[in-house]
This record gives structure tokens, sequence and C-alpha cells, in this order.
């Protein structure tokens, strides 16, 4: 039930073919069979296995290694909360602790209604904005206890579902390239000459 | 089009006329769309780079003297001249992972004008000859990933990538790849492990740069995102427009993220080599001093793994030669400052606890003592440590960076400047960078750390009884 839908597959089949070997595609898609099911199957391994010919095992190899991969059920919305230094130095302990309160539940856990999951999680890229968090991805800055609250109220009545997708979308537009202008990507065993636009071998030195 | 500018949008742009190489669209709200970027000088570059051809832009580059703004501040010219000759096909990989704690630049770069970055891409692999791109952006950045897929198809419909290039003979894709959470896949060879569906662990060294043995076991360019941000710069106006800027050594400018416990935090593009941490700090144009009049305790000045400084050295100017000698280095550009009212032991701790967590475990050093590293602290901020223990982080610092650790120099503790780089054990910087974390908060701040400890129990002997 979990593997990629046709409409998927299709995506798949695009996204494997700009890479010169098909293993190169495994990340992307495991963030486009995430997209599908909210998380990363049992079934969906398999299937990526079956479509990059590679065994499930590798799959699961290499899933396990990054942290946005996640195996069971989450929230509907996922709140990362940073806690590395910058955010530290202007209130992330406290943001942690309000966030843990609102929702009664420990970081790294899930409301029981399925619908906020809280992390504490590491630099997000924004550390002139602390103390900042992040839902689903979406940054947030600035926030102080009453922004999260109201986060939350917005969140439960389906204010924000327009700006923040269920878990699982990262970018809502993936790049699109033209088949008439697609290069091409093939396996560098089977290239032989240097590109069009290098007429000798040219010395960069 | 509007050009209003508010602090909400653009954390990167100020008001000043000092030079702005790579933020010089932040002013517009639309900096990121195909047409203010064409209204704006855009491909340009790539128009005057086919103009003169490869060999010739790769002279520029490397007149340009432009260092690797990813961290190590290697040349990019120089980088690119280490392809092996008639090896095919050579790749770029684009190193938009930014996660390094306090660095704020390349998510601000590709979210604000992701045009100029392609076009720095596509200079790039005109001039070094790579005939594939990657552009691999760190995964929890979505709005960044929208935003480049639509500059890309953009680009691509407007025929400046893909095949036959403005009508030339210079043909590239530029594909747009995902990350999914893993700090050290920021080092190259990592990033090339995950580029490649691997789990993102560096790899072995030597061969030391992915340009001779990278992707696929092919030549490979790494470069950091701002790095190829300057490269339409350089193409449209020449190196000696972009030399004129900044220092001898360090020419051009450098984005900048100033956080923590100032008046104005933010992202700023500061002239290389010729601007002083006081200047950022305190200046005007910049962050305008400490919080609530506070004063200044402490300061970071190159991202999370870079040893600390005090205000003693506020005089020292941005430059890596100068922070190297004071006992530190410039790393990723991300200045992260302390007022007096810091507990210094708390904030060391979440930096040790940042690299004891993104170990990927291939080298014991790294992962055994960062989190050994990481439990002796903790005991400590907890209150559950005794004076061993601060004595017991150093050893175990030892077994990652053997010898002498870079300090800076305080004249309160008469201490003098021990000098960047450190030995290291490990095969890449994640765990020297645990081990550097909490050794010069240690070592300038230690009353700090001995307050919250108490002392270790004496050795007892029992004696035997007679007989
Ligand atoms: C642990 C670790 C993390 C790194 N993270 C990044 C990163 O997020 N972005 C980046 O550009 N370089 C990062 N680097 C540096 C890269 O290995 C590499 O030097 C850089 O991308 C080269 O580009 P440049 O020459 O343009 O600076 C990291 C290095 C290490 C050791
Ligand atoms: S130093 Fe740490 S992160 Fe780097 S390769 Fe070794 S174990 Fe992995
Ligand atoms: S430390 Fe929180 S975003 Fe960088």
């Amino acid at each position: 039930m979990s593997r990629l839908t046709d409409a998927n597959l299709a995506i798949a089949r695009d996204i494997i073919a700009r890479y010169p070997r098909k293993k190169s595609a495994l990340i992307p898609l495991l963030h486009l069979t995430q997209e599908q099911n909210g998380y990363v199957t049992d079934d969906a391994m398999r299937h990526l296995a079956e479509l990059l010919d590679i065994t499930p095992a590798e799959v699961i190899g290499t899933a396990t290694f990054y942290e946005m991969f996640k195996f069971e059920e989450v929230g509907t919305y996922v709140i990362n909360i940073c806690q590395t230094m910058s955010c530290a130095l202007l209130g992330a302990g406290a943001l942690m602790h309000h966030a843990e309160e609102k929702l009664g539940i420990k970081a790294g856990s899930t409301t029981a209604d399925g619908m906020f999951t809280i992390e504490a999680a590491e630099c997000q890229a924004a550390c002139t904005e602390a103390p900042t968090m992040q839902v689903n991805y979406r940054h947030q800055y600035r926030v102080t206890t009453e922004d999260f609250d109201q986060m939350i109220d917005d969140l439960r009545s389906g204010a924000l579902s327009g700006d923040i997708p269920p878990h699982g979308t990262l970018g809502r537009n993936r790049q699109n390239i033209p088949a008439d202008k697609f290069v091409g990507a093939p396996d560098p065993d089977d290239v032989t000459e240097g590109p069009a636009w290098i007429p000798v071998k040219v010395d960069n030195s | 089009m509007s050009k209003a500018i508010t602090r909400e949008y653009t954390p990167g742009f100020y008001e000043g006329d000092r030079p702005k190489i790579v933020t010089s669209r932040f002013e517009y709200e639309d900096s990121h769309t195909i047409e203010r970027f064409e209204a704006t000088g855009g491909y340009e570059g790539l128009k005057a780079a086919l103009a003169m051809g490869p060999e010739a832009m790769a002279g520029e580059v490397k007149a340009s003297t432009l260092l690797g703004r990813g961290g190590a501040g290697f040349p990019a010219g120089v980088k690119w001249g280490f392809t092996p000759q008639g090896v095919w096909p050579r790749y770029l990989v684009v190193n938009g992972d930014e996660s390094e704690p306090g660095t704020y630049k390349d998510r601000l770069l590709m979210e604000r004008d992701p045009h100029q970055l392609i076009e720095g891409c596509l200079i790039a692999s005109y001039a070094a000859g790579l005939s594939q791109c990657f552009l691999y952006v760190r995964g929890e950045m979505p709005l960044a990933h929208e935003r480049i897929a639509k500059a890309l198809d953009d680009a691509y419909a407007a025929g400046y990538v893909g095949k036959n290039i403005l009508g030339s003979d210079f043909s590239l894709d530029i594909v747009l790849h995902w990350g999914a959470g893993a700090y050290v896949v920021g080092e190259e060879t990592a990033l090339i492990e995950s580029l490649e569906g691997e789990r993102g662990m560096p790899r072995l060294k030597p061969p030391y740069f992915p340009a001779a043995v990278g992707l696929y076991g092919q030549p490979t360019i790494v470069n950091n995102v701002e790095t190829l941000a300057n490269l339409p710069f350089i193409a449209a106006n020449g190196s000696a427009a972009f030399t004129s800027i900044g220092t001898e050594t360090s020419p051009g400018t450098r984005m900048v993220a100033i956080s923590g416990h100032v008046k104005r935090p933010g992202v700023y593009e500061i002239v290389n080599g010729s601007t002083s941490f006081r200047d950022i700090i305190y200046g005007d144009e910049f962050c305008q001093g400490i919080r609530d009049g506070n004063e200044l305790k402490a300061f970071v000045p190159g991202g999370g793994s870079a040893p600390w400084f005090l205000p003693d050295q506020l005089d020292i100017q941005f430059e890596s030669k100068q922070a190297g000698a004071a006992g530190s280095m410039l790393g990723s550009g991300a200045v992260m400052v302390m007022d007096d009212t810091t507990d210094i032991p708390e904030m060391a701790l979440t930096l040790v606890r940042f690299y004891a967590h993104e170990s990927c475990g291939k080298c014991v050093p790294c992962r055994e003592g960062g989190t050994w590293l990481l439990r002796i602290l903790e005991r400590v901020c907890s209150g559950h440590g005794t004076d061993a223990d601060l004595d017991q982080l150093l050893e175990v610092g030892q077994s990652i960076c053997p010898g002498e650790m870079p300090h800076a120099s305080s004249e309160r503790l008469g201490l003098e400047a021990v000098p960047f780089p450190y030995k290291m054990t490990t095969i890449c910087f994640v765990g020297p960078s645990a081990y550097a974390s909490i050794h010069s908060p240690l070592t300038l701040f230690r009353d700090e750390f001995e307050a919250k400890v108490v002392p270790a129990p004496k050795r007892v002997s029992i004696p035997v009884a007679a007989g």
C-alpha cells in the first residue's frame, strides 16, 4: 500500500534519469516516498530498492543515517526547536520548556491526537533571528512564547494549512527539466571525450 | 517593482555604501525572480565568460585569488587546476549544506538570489570543463528548494541552462538535490558519498582533493555557495575590479552572520581583510554594540568549530592569517557574541552536544571522545561534576587533538596565544570541533567551570589488619 503511486512513480523515473548512476537518486526518492506517506515505510523501501537495483538493506542503510527520514508515524506538524548556541543565548531553552508545557509532551514525542511532534533541533542556519524553530521545516524567526501559542492555535484551526503543508512535503515545487533541453547523464564509464566547448585539453594550472 | 527595505524580508541587507558583490540585489523584494535578475545585470557574467573562452575565464578566477567561502579558504582557481588532464567527465558539486553553528549566509544567497548562484555554477563549469552540476542543498531548507527549482525552470526555459547555452557549444545540466539532515555531509567527501546515495561519511584521505578523485571516482570540484556566487561579478567586471576590494591576501567581500547578544544581529557583507571585529560588533553600520548596555564577555569568531576570542582580540581584522595567529580561525563567517550575563559552561555544552551528536562514527577518537566530552560536561553543568572532571575533559580531548590546542591570549589570565592549527587523529574536523568548543572556554573561563564542581573525593587508604 505504501509503494509509490503511479503519479509519484513517474516523478521518480524522471529523477532517476538525472543521475549518472541510479543509486544517487536514493535520497531524493526517500523524500518522495516520505511526502506520499508521511514517513518511510518498509514497503516503500522495498519499492525503492527495486527501482534502483539495490537491496532493501542498502536502502535502509542509507536512510537511517539521515535525521529527516522517519520510520514511524510522526505528528502532522513536526516542530523543531533549535537548541544550538546562538538560539540558546537568546532563550531557546525557555522556549523548549514552554513548548513542552503547552503541548503536554516531552521533546521527541507526539501528542496523542497525532497533531504535533516536538524535537530538540540543531542550528537551522537562521542564527541571527534567534530563537528559531521550524514547523515541517518552515522557519519561524524570533519566536516568543506568545508566538508559539498562536502558532499552535493557528495550526489546530487550519489557518496555516496553506503555508505549512503536512509532514513530508519539502519544496512544494520540484525542478522540471524539459526533455528537449536535457543534456543527459551518461554513466562516467561510457564517457570517453571531453566536453564540446573544451576544444583541446585545457590547461587550468 | 516594489523596493521596500524591511527588516523582515532582508536580514542580509542594510543601508550604507559598502561594496556589495553578492548581496547587490537583496534590496529588492523580488530579487529571486528571473525578471529582476535580468534587469540588474544578471547573466552578463555568463555572456562575458562565453565571449572570452574557458581558458581565459579560468585565468580570471585564478587572478582574482577568490578564496573558498566554505570554511577552509582555499583559492578556487587553484583548486580547479587540480583536476587531472584528460580525465572525463568532470563534475561540479555545489555545497549548500550550510549547518555549522552560527552560520547563516548560503541559505540567504540561495533564497534571495538563486539565479546568481546558477550563473556562478555555469561560469565554473564552463571554465573548468565540468559536464554536469549537482546543487546539493541542505534538506531543512524548503524555501531554498522552491526558489532554486523555480529559478532553474526559468533558466532552462530562457536558454541559460541545458543544451547549447545561449546558442553556444556549452551545454550543462544543473540538478537540484535535496539533502536529508546530517551536518557532517557538509564535509566535501561526505557530500560526495551522500550524493552517491550512501551514508554521508567522510572518505579516508588521501586522495586529499575530490578534484582528483570525487563523484563516481571522477574529477569533481566542490565549491561553497558563496564562493560560486562571486563568479558572476568576476566574469562581468574582471579580476582587477574584484581584487580592488579587500586586501591582497583576502580580496573581495565576505558574508558574515553575527548572532547572539548584539543590538542588531544580522548577516552583513563586509569588506574582506580590513574590517575588524570591533567594527562588526560595535560599528553603526553593523551590530551597534552589545544589548542592554552590557559588556562583551567573549565571542566565537568563525562558526561553532572555532576557538573563542575575548575582548582582547577585538581589534583583529577579519582576515584568516591574523585570526590564525591569534589562536582561532574565520571558518564559515559566523560570529557568536556573548555578553557578561552568559553562562559559559552552558554555552560550551550546546556546541559539544552538537558535535558529539553529529559524529558519523567512522573514527574512534571522535565517536567515543565526543560522547565522553558530552557526558562529562553534562555532569559538570548539572552540578554533579568534580574538579577531576575538568582535567578529564582535557585528557579526553588530547586523544582527539594531541599536543597544544590553539587558544586566544588573555591579559586577565596572563596567557599567550597559541596559534592555529591543531594536530588531529580523526578523518575530518567534527571530532576536533567537539574538543575546540570545550577547550577554549575551559582555558579562558576555568573559574566558571570550577564554580560548578565539587572537589573530587580524596583517595582513601584502608590498612590491612596487622598479624
Ligand atoms: C565537518 C565539516 C562540515 C562542513 N560543512 C560545510 C558546509 O556546510 N558548507 C560548505 O560549503 N563547506 C563545508 N565544509 C567545507 C567543505 O569540506 C569544503 O571545504 C568546501 O565546501 C569547499 O568549498 P570552497 O572551497 O568553495 O570553500 C565542511 C567541512 C567539514 C570538515
Ligand atoms: S571525525 Fe567524526 S565525523 Fe569526522 S569522519 Fe571521524 S567520526 Fe566521522
Ligand atoms: S543556532 Fe539556532 S539557528 Fe543557528
